[in-house]
Order: C-alpha cells, then sequence, then structure tokens
C-alpha cells in the first residue's frame, strides 16, 4: 500500500487516509513519513525512488498552483478593459484605477475633516466596528450556544426565536438600532452583532449535541465533575463547531457593514464607496471593492487557519 | 474462596426493553448471571444478541427495566470508575495526549480523598507516577507524549486499557476491545491482556465474538441467545491452565474441546439469526 503510484495531490490525501484508517498497525512515523512524502511528490512513483533519494522538484505541481490563478485573474481583468472600452471609459479600464490605487495607498492614513480621510483610516473604522459588534455577538452567543445545545429545555424554548429571527436582513434591524442607541456608529455595530450572533449560537449549540456519546460515556465511568466534562471534554469537542460559526459570523458581518454604513454615514469602507458615487468617482469605487474583497479574504483565510488548527481526528465507529 | 468472593457480580432476573419508534424491543429477559472475584467472564452470541447491553448494565451506564445488578453487594446505580470500561472504539479524548488522556482518569480517583476507603489524596507526582506505571504496564511510555491521531490503532486500544486499569478498578468491562484490529495486533494485545490481568488479579467482563478469544481468555464463557429477547443459552467452564499459551494450546484436545462446544452452541443451536429476527 506504501508503494502505490498516486496521479493527484487529491487523490494522494484521500488514500492516506484510508491508508491511516485501515492499516493501523503501521507505525505512526513512517505513516506520516510517506504522507510528506506523496503531497511533496504526488505523480513520482515511490516504487522506483529509493527512500532515501531527494524527490525531484515538482514543476507540474508548482505550474498547476500558480498558473490556473493567474490565468483567472487575468481574465477578470481583461472582462474588466473589454467592459471599460465598450462604455467609453464611464468604467475607467484596470491602468487607469491602477494609477490611482497607487496614488491613494501612497497615502492611505490623512485626514481632511470627517468626511475626507484616507483608505487606511476607512478600513480600520470598519473593522473596528466589526471587532466590537462580532465581539460582542460572540460573548453572547456562544454561552448561549452552550446552554441551548446542553439543556433541552432550552433549546426547545430558543429554536423558535432563533427560526424567527435568523431569516431578517440584519439591515432590518438598523432602525431600531438608531432608535434605542441614538447614533449612527452604536446603531450599525448593533446591526453587526444582530447578524454574527445566529451563525455562532446555531454552530455552538450542534455541536454540543453532536459530542459523540462515547465521550459523554467516558466522563460518566470516570465519573468527571461537571467543571472538567466542560474543559476536557465539551469545549474541546465543540470548537471545530464553534470556530464554523465564528467564521461564517465573521463573514456575514463583513458583507453587511459595507451596506450599514452606506446607510449611517460617518468613516468607514461602506460610507467612503457611497460618498465616491456622489462624487462619481468610479475609480475609488472599483478600488473599494477590491480592498473589500481582500480584507474578507485574510479574515477568512486567519479564522481558517485557526479552525485546523484546533480540529482533531473523531472516534470512529 | 467465601460467599462474598464468589459473588463478586450478582445479575437477579435482568431484563432490557427498549422503547423504539416501532413500539417496545425487549434486548434481555431473564438474566442470571454472578461473576467471582478474579474471574475473567466473556459474553458471546451472535451481533445484536445484546452482549453490549449486558455490559452496559453492568457498567452501569443504562439501567435495567426489570431486576437487579449488584458489585461488592451494593446495587449498581450508575457508572463508576471502579468498573472501568474499555470501549470497543477505544474513545480516548483526541486533543489529549495518551499521558494525559490516563491522567484524566488517576486523577479523579486518586487526586481526591476516598470516602470509601479512607485513603488520602495524592499529590501531583504520585499521580504522574501512576499514570507511568499504567503507560509502562501496555507498553507505551516512549508515546505518552503523542496524540491519539498519532498513534496506530492496536496502540490506542492499549492506552484505554491503561487508562481503565489505572483506575485500580474492582471490575474491568471490556466491549469487543480487539474487534477493530487486525489478527496479529488482537493476539498480541491477547497476551498482553492474559499477562496484565494475572499480574493484576483483575476481574474482567468481555464482550466478544471470537471464539478462540473466548476460548483462550476466559475462565467462564456466557453464550447468549439471539434476539430479541435474548438470555443467557449456556454457560461453559473453561478449565485450562494458566498461564496459557495459545500456539500450546492450538492442537490441545481440551482447548479444541470447549472451541467445539462454543461453535456448536452458536452455528448449530442458535445459528437462524434472521429468521428469530
Amino acid at each position: 500500500m506504501v508503494s502505490a503510484v498516486f496521479h493527484s495531490p487529491l487523490a494522494a490525501a484521500s488514500e492516506s487516509i484510508a491508508m491511516k484508517k485501515e492499516a493501523q498497525h503501521v507505525d505512526s512515523a513512517r505513516a506520516m513519513g510517506t504522507k510528506d512524502h506523496q503531497t511533496l511528490a504526488p505523480s513520482v512513483a515511490n516504487t522506483k525512488t529509493p527512500a532515501a533519494a531527494r524527490p525531484p522538484r515538482d514543476w507540474r505541481g508548482l505550474v498547476m498552483a500558480v498558473l490556473p490563478p493567474l490565468l483567472g485573474l487575468g481574465l477578470l481583468v481583461g472582462i474588466w478593459a473589454i467592459v471599460s472600452i465598450s462604455t467609453a471609459s464611464s468604467i475607467p479600464s484596470p491602468w487607469e484605477t491602477w494609477k490611482q490605487a497607487v496614488v491613494l495607498f501612497s497615502d492611505p492614513f490623512y485626514r481632511k475633516g470627517p468626511n475626507d480621510q484616507g483608505v487606511g483610516w476607512n478600513v480600520l473604522m470598519s473593522l473596528e466596528r466589526v471587532a466590537i459588534g462580532f465581539g460582542l455577538a460572540a460573548a453572547v452567543g456562544i454561552p448561549a450556544g452552550f446552554a441551548i445545545g446542553r439543556f433541552e429545555f432550552l433549546g426547545r424554548m430558543f429554536n423558535p426565536l432563533i427560526s424567527l429571527l435568523r431569516p431578517v436582513s440584519p439591515l432590518a434591524w438598523l432602525p431600531i438600532g438608531l432608535m434605542v442607541f441614538k447614533g449612527a456608529n452604536p446603531a450599525a455595530i448593533w446591526t453587526i452583532f444582530i447578524c454574527s450572533i445566529w451563525p455562532m449560537v446555531i454552530n455552538t449549540a450542534v455541536g454540543v449535541q453532536r459530542v459523540p456519546q462515547d465521550y459523554m460515556n467516558v466522563a460518566r465511568v470516570l465519573n468527571l465533575s461537571e467543571w472538567k466534562i466542560v474543559t476536557k471534554i465539551l469545549f474541546p469537542a465543540v470548537l471545530p463547531y464553534m470556530l464554523t460559526g465564528v467564521r461564517l459570523a465573521v463573514g456575514t458581518a463583513w458583507l453587511v457593514i459595507v451596506a450599514a454604513e452606506m446607510l449611517t454615514g460617518g468613516v468607514g469602507i461602506g460610507f467612503w464607496v457611497w460618498d465616491e458615487w456622489n462624487n462619481l468617482n468610479v475609480k475609488n469605487i472599483i478600488i473599494a471593492i477590491f480592498v473589500i474583497g481582500i480584507v474578507g479574504l485574510a479574515l477568512e483565510y486567519v479564522l481558517i487557519k485557526i479552525a485546523t488548527a484546533f480540529t482533531f481526528e473523531e472516534v470512529k465507529n | 474462596m467465601n460467599q462474598h468472593s464468589s459473588k463478586f457480580i450478582e445479575i437477579q432476573n435482568v431484563a432490557q426493553t427498549f422503547k423504539t419508534k416501532k413500539g417496545f424491543f425487549p434486548a434481555l429477559r431473564d438474566i442470571n448471571l454472578t461473576v467471582a472475584k478474579g474471574e475473567f467472564v466473556t459474553l458471546i452470541g451472535h451481533s445484536g444478541c445484546g452482549k453490549s447491553t449486558l455490559l452496559n448494565l453492568i457498567a452501569g451506564l443504562t439501567m435495567p427495566s426489570d431486576g437487579t445488578l449488584l458489585c461488592a453487594n451494593r446495587e449498581i446505580g450508575g457508572p463508576g470508575p471502579e468498573r472501568a470500561v474499555v470501549f470497543q472504539n477505544h474513545s480516548l479524548l483526541p486533543w489529549l495526549t495518551c499521558f494525559e488522556n490516563v491522567y484524566l482518569g488517576v486523577e479523579r480517583v486518586f487526586g481526591a480523598a476516598s470516602k470509601s476507603t479512607g485513603a488520602p489524596s495524592e499529590n501531583k507526582a504520585q499521580l504522574k507516577e501512576r499514570t507511568d506505571a499504567a503507560l509502562a504496564m501496555v507498553g507505551l511510555t516512549a508515546a505518552a507524549q503523542k496524540r491519539p491521531g498519532e498513534i496506530s490503532g492496536g496502540m490506542k486500544q492499549r492506552v484505554g486499557i491503561a487508562r481503565a486499569l489505572a483506575m485500580e478498578p474492582k471490575v474491568l468491562l471490556m466491549d469487543e476491545p480487539f474487534g477493530a484490529l487486525d489478527a496479529l495486533t488482537r493476539a498480541k494485545l491477547q497476551d498482553e491482556l492474559l499477562e496484565i490481568v494475572a499480574r493484576t488479579h483483575s476481574t474482567v467482563v468481555m464482550v466478544t465474538h471470537d471464539v478462540d478469544e473466548a476460548v483462550l481468555l476466559s475462565d467462564k464463557i456466557v453464550m447468549l441467545t439471539n434476539g430479541p429477547a435474548a438470555t443467557i443459552g449456556e454457560v461453559l467452564s473453561v478449565d485450562l491452565a494458566r498461564p496459557r499459551n495459545r500456539v500450546a494450546l492450538a492442537d490441545s484436545a481440551l482447548y479444541l474441546g470447549y472451541r467445539k462446544a462454543v461453535i456448536d452452541f452458536l452455528y448449530t443451536r442458535q445459528a437462524h439469526v434472521e429468521k428469530a429476527a
């Protein structure tokens, strides 16, 4: 099995998982070693290469990793250029936009009055709102999710409420926020709070309900205290679910903040988009779209990294 | 052997009925069984006959619908560390190292002053020593700091056994502990288990579906009839001298006789699983 020939990194990965599951007598160090070897050189037949020899540089894998994404980006820029030409530059061309972006990012943190600040300030202000709203939602949502998942009574009590309120667009809550908090900034934070609490409550609750019965049986046989059950079993078992909730919540929050800021004004990336629209500065709007996308991507990437670090192999039945 | 030790676990008229969507499902009925202290008992039967159900009852993980279960003359009211369970799928916590998995139980049993025996609580060094000793007993000292995901299935099952034994249980309950392992690893662990049990004089109740395993390990083989409403069909005492050696036993007439008796029960008298179910 170790000397099997793999044709793609994907197949190699799934094969190595299957191998781990089935051939459990293979000692771990060796299994790990072969796995690394496979991912480094997926198309190399291990039968021919002696284990000591260094795998040859994997040009094909490198090309596959770099070329398609570049082509994709190229396609986007190409279509953009065609649209720009066919609309007689009412949509600015990629090159024009690039030049504008260079100017913009050479001084991202200037301040010329409340309505004219650098793009860096706008992004940071939006991130701050997301952080506060999201943080509050996590502080409320995660313990609530634990309680709802652990106690059936609470679950039955809150599930109808959650089902009713979750589909409501978070922006519908904005007027309520404006009314209660009497300010644009807290209202935007309130909107973020509302939109990011649901994924965290629901995922945490589902995670608690799906803690394998085997782990709970272990807890019962060892007669662990409730504190030990929570810290040693429930929390680690729920963590991957919780982090999925966090990831969904951050994604939604970042989507919603742009819309909320368009409505509330102030400083922020969403307000900036709206302001540039009022100035008919389309280049800045396109730059804003890229900035929003890149920040969202970065948030997602960081949270996926955190989630994989805390995901463990489950008990297999 | 006095009265107390010959009836260490007593199961009296136990029945277990499960409530399902289709109504009540009788899993076990009229179970009467005694296990002496230091005895090695295996429960064998076709799948679905309620072997694991019976083990869970002894563990206290489920309560019987009828009848009583006693352990050391006290009614079994719930699970506890004095009846340690080795689970079929090892059930190690994947976020803890092997050491921490074993330590969790040790800490619970010996970290606090015992009310029943009056033993004082032990300090961290003593607890660590117990954990190390348990891992050494199953030959896993080198893997102590590894997580379950980094070791093989046989090693995981050994950690499960170490976790159970480290709590110094009165009874060791094993639910098909070697069922998921390949034949060679299984044989190796069976030999290790025999050695450990001989050393610790543990009382063991083990569920298995492997005839050779049952004959090799047991003092008593409890054969269950097919479900639903399974009961004990026959109890076979295995009087083979210990220590037992699987190679020497392979052509011992006595061993083959016991083996034949179990096979006869399983495949001749209780053959029609489908018809009964």
